[in-house]
């Protein structure tokens, strides 16, 4: 496959997409999806804004974690079936080692002390990032009556009213979607 | 059926329906595991639900965690693997598709269509996550202060997570 064309690498490795996704998983308390943007978007410049929220609004309607299907897409296009096998590694190898180690300490005392206490900050921090990086990613949309309207529309169903997800999306997406062909210059 | 064929069997059908991940298959996970095949009890489930939010990464841990219970380190991951292979296999095949129509005015009008709306979910779900976090003016103090940085500086936000972490360590979240 053909790598994304503006403001990225030409050529990343597998071992680049490895590392570049063990650091989104491992940061990713709270969700890695704002992570993946960092590394991907700001730190890696292996995508352009543009190409990230085109990405992630693709694998909101695949089924799987988003996150995940966002390493497998990303991985394929810069390194084939092995590029995704060895992305999708690489966002779930530290991960999945936390998770098995918290689930033995748990089953053997009970609980773990002061994790709970330091979830409860850490969730605090994980609000305010994803909040902002949904700002920077509202930052490089078209300024249109349209796609402000859409985007609010999204957030007051699922936010706001907490709506269930599948209804929302697969009701507002076809509106928005036929919209943009109607307008289309 | 050994317990990994069942595991890997009931796990990869629900992957295909998984749109929105874990969470929109969490009720059937529940029933599968908890009511129809009993892997797992009630209060077990509730438990690794919160165990799998605690780690970094996807809530879909908490299927790792149901296979671990069940068939330990090989449980663990036919389970993960099982939720995963169907829907990473769909999103290849989508990848190549997507990237094939790079261009394609249909193309162009789908992404200008899906951008605003995959902007306000992102939006929709710090909000979510900032409701779900405790009160008080020192949580309300990090979320602002997280948001700040990452909005206008270049500081990585990792150093406030720990310092979140830290406050919450000593009580004071």
């Amino acid at each position: 496959m053909t790598p994304p064309s503006a403001g990225t690498a030409g050529r990343v490795t597998l071992g680049e997409l490895y590392r570049g996704f063990f650091t989104a998983g491992a940061r990713g308390f709270g969700g890695a999806m704002p992570w993946a943007r960092r590394m991907l978007v700001e730190e890696r410049h292996w995508l352009t804004p543009r190409e990230f929220t085109d990405v992630l609004g693709l694998c909101n309607f695949l089924p799987g974690p988003n996150i995940v299907n966002v390493s497998i897409v990303v991985g394929a296009r810069f390194g084939g079936p092995r590029g995704a096998v060895v992305a999708f590694l690489g966002l779930l190898t530290l991960p999945f080692a936390v998770v098995l180690t918290l689930a033995a300490l748990y089953s053997r005392y009970g609980q773990v002390p002061g994790i709970d206490a330091a979830l409860r900050g850490v969730g605090a921090a994980a609000g305010g990032l994803v909040f902002a990086t949904g700002i920077k990613m509202a930052e490089g949309l078209p300024r249109t009556a349209l796609a402000v309207s859409f985007l609010l529309l999204a957030f007051v169903a699922i936010g706001l009213l907490r709506w269930p997800l599948i209804p929302v999306l697969f009701t507002l997406a076809p509106l928005s979607v036929l919209a943009a062909w109607l307008r289309r210059a | 059926m050994s317990p990994l064929g069942t595991i890997a069997i009931r796990f990869m059908l629900l992957s295909l329906v998984a749109v929105g991940g874990v969470q929109s298959i969490l009720p059937e996970v529940h029933r599968v595991v908890v009511e129809v095949h009993h892997w797992v009890t009630d209060v077990e489930f509730t438990q690794m639900f919160v165990i799998a939010r605690a780690a970094p990464g996807p809530n879909m841990l908490l299927v790792t965690l149901i296979g671990w219970h069940v068939a330990g380190l090989p449980g663990a991951l036919v389970a993960t693997a099982a939720v995963c292979a169907p829907s990473c296999a769909l999103s290849y095949f989508a990848a190549g598709v997507w990237q094939r129509f790079r261009g394609a005015p249909w193309r162009r009008a789908v992404e200008a269509g899906l951008a605003p709306i995959t902007v306000g979910l992102v939006l929709a779900t710090g909000w979510l996550v900032m409701g779900g976090a405790p009160g008080g003016w020192v949580a309300y103090a990090i979320t602002g202060l997280t948001a700040a940085v990452v909005l206008l500086t270049r500081v990585n936000p990792v150093w406030l997570f720990v310092i979140a972490g830290g406050l919450g360590l000593l009580g004071l979240v």
